[in-house]
């Protein structure tokens, strides 16, 4: 089957700096599938290259180098938007226009008719929860989570097969991040591709199939998250109630760490290697109940930090050639990295 | 063309709604009281004096709809990033360009046939309450449909004024794009005197700098017949052919320039 979307080798630099200008790589020969169907997170710290990657498709600007498809057909090509939706990261609309007119005239841009829009319109409101007393307002009297709801509502107008999400929860507050959950499941559901971006883990641990995690405009790891976490199993949790204390110091030297959480009860942390059904009959045999065993793993967020730490550590030994341009470049690059403002 | 139309009505709305329309309030009460004041200082050229302030009104209210308009027409999109989810629906960015300066146009249209209306509205009132001896004595009839002529070249005039408003707006900011626009606003009301520089200036260089000024800034002047228009001297219809041509050439010229440039522009 065809990618939904695919993405090969794509760079962009920004020319940085008043009078000298020196280039600044933004985005390092990005390469990656998705397929149809997908619920792909796109993941990063602030300034990672995950808006750039998304303007970059959208054609709000031009790749340096290297080439994308979108539905097997080249960035910009105008039929292909037909098919795609678009939630920019912080959207910002007509804030003299109402909602209903908003998406009214993109339905319009769309080719829907008068009559069309407007019943397309109505559902969509409805379907990201912006009130009937609320749709007659203008957008300048909206608080941000609408605007965002508002955004996502137009992302949706085409029906499309492709729905790009650039941070949806950003503005969002906790009622408003369970319903955009479940929509993208939703989507997900009606089997539409979905490729979100987004620096918020549990998000995407809870609805995607696969994710890539990017950091300083590189690619730092792209897979299943089963993948990627099952890879990362570190130990096992045995947890133990009714433990003598001389038990535990006979076993020590195979427990890696112990913590006290009740009278008696204990969390021994085991190292990998350790063979837990050997010490958990010993500690049964010693009048020990079992409470659970599970195997330690690393949370997205654990591999998210240590792999965007690598990621930087490597392009300050100067592996990302470059990437981090040397200089005046790179303090530029950095300082853009923690402002996290201009790429993503 | 569909989706120029839409955005063209986008545009013409955002106008309305940013009040716009209130110029022409000001225009209106401007022109009246005006014609009561001249009418009690002056004996038999109120008339004159009223086309004159008239069509000057529309010319000036006209311009400034053009250009503080014109160069928010892409820098306001840019600026508060409405145009990241515009430019993602199935529409092309020389679509997005047309479509923008066809709306203004659209606004500028609506607003100058207002104003046009009124002002005749004013001149009949004038022709209606004057006696018929001052009345034998004016140049031209004080209802005078010749007035038109200039009333479309105004019209055409400030066409280009939008063009020129919308290709700085591509790449620059509002204020630097209203200073360039306002620039060659004056530039082109003088570019006469360029063609005519070798009768002041001896110096060869400056003369073919100044002659090659002349043909790149646009001959704004061409387009105000006001004088003849009040005076009731003619103004032929292949003079405002030739002249309306020019416009369109210049006005075609401009926006292929913003395309171009609108095409390459990243939006960081």
């Amino acid at each position: 089957m065809a990618a939904a979307i695919r993405i090969d080798a794509l760079t962009k630099d920004y020319w940085v700096g008043f009078w000298r200008k020196r280039p600044y790589r933004a985005l390092d020969t990005l390469s990656l599938e998705v397929q149809p169907g997908e619920v792909f997170g796109f993941l990063g710290p602030n300034g990672a290259g995950k808006t750039t990657t998304l303007k970059l498709l959208m054609q709000l600007i031009f790749p340096t180098s290297g080439q994308a498809e979108i539905l097997g057909r080249p960035l910009g090509d105008v039929g292909a938007r037909q098919r795609i939706g678009y939630l920019p990261e912080n959207p910002s609309f007509y804030d003299y226009l109402t909602a209903e007119e908003l998406l009214q005239y993109y339905a319009r841009l769309f080719g829907y008719s008068g009559t069309d829009a407007r019943r397309r319109t109505a559902t969509l409101l409805d379907r990201v929860g912006i009130g009937a007393e609320r749709r007659g307002q203008q957008l300048r009297k909206y608080s941000k989570g609408m605007v965002q709801r508002v955004g996502i509502a137009q992302a949706l107008l085409n029906d499309p097969d492709v729905i790009f999400l650039d941070e949806p929860m950003s503005g969002l507050d906790p009622l408003g991040r369970r319903d955009v959950r479940a929509l993208i499941l939703e989507l997900r559901d009606e089997g539409r591709t979905v490729f979100f971006s987004s620096h918020i883990l549990a998000d995407a641990e809870a609805l995607c199939n696969r994710v890539a995690v990017v950091s300083g405009g590189r690619l730092a790891a792209e897979g299943r998250l089963s993948e990627i976490l099952a890879f990362q199993a570190r130990g096992w949790e045995l947890v133990v109630a009714d433990v003598r204390p001389e038990v535990l110091a006979r076993l020590a030297p195979q427990i890696r760490r112990s913590t006290g959480i009740a009278a008696h009860r204990y969390a021994l942390e085991l190292p990998i290697e350790s063979r837990p059904a050997a010490i958990l009959s010993e500690l049964v045999a010693a009048g020990a109940t079992l409470v659970s065993l599970n195997p330690l793993r690393d949370t997205l967020e654990d591999f998210f930090v240590r792999r965007v730490a690598e990621m930087r550590d490597e392009a300050r030994e100067g592996y990302g050639g470059n990437h981090r341009m040397s200089g005046a470049g790179a303090r530029e690059g950095a300082q853009k990295d923690d402002e996290g403002h201009a790429r993503d | 063309m569909r989706a120029i139309s839409w955005i063209a009505v986008n545009v013409f709305k955002e106008s309305v709604r940013d009040r716009v329309p209130y110029s022409l309030v000001l225009f209106a009460v401007l022109l009246m009281g005006a014609s009561y004041l001249i009418g009690q200082l002056t004996a038999g050229q109120d008339v004159k004096i009223i086309k004159d302030l008239g069509l000057a009104a529309i010319a000036i209210f006209g311009l400034f709809i053009a250009i503080f308009i014109g160069i928010g027409l892409v820098s306001k999109e840019v600026e508060r990033r409405s145009i990241y989810p515009l430019l993602a629906k199935p529409i092309s960015r020389p679509q997005f360009i047309v479509g923008k300066y066809a709306g203004l146009v659209l606004t500028l249209a609506a607003n100058v046939a207002v104003m046009t209306l009124a002002l005749y509205a004013v001149l009949a009132y004038l022709t209606y309450t004057e006696s018929p001896e001052f009345r034998d004595a004016w140049d031209a009839p004080g209802v005078d449909p010749r007035m038109l002529k200039a009333i479309v070249l105004i019209f055409v005039e400030l066409m280009v004024v939008t063009a020129i408003a919308l290709l700085f707006s591509t790449f620059s900011t509002p204020i630097l794009a209203a200073a360039l626009t306002f620039g060659l606003y004056v530039a082109g009301h003088f570019n006469t005197d360029l063609r005519n520089f070798d009768q002041v200036v001896e110096s060869r260089p400056a003369v073919l700098l100044a002659r090659a000024a002349y043909h790149v800034l646009p001959d704004l002047s061409a387009f105000d017949v006001k004088t003849e228009v009040v005076h009731g001297l003619p103004v032929t219809f292949g003079y405002i052919g030739t002249t309306l041509a020019y416009g369109l050439a210049y006005i075609t010229a401009l926006i292929l320039t913003s395309v171009v440039i609108f095409s390459r522009r990243d939006f960081k």
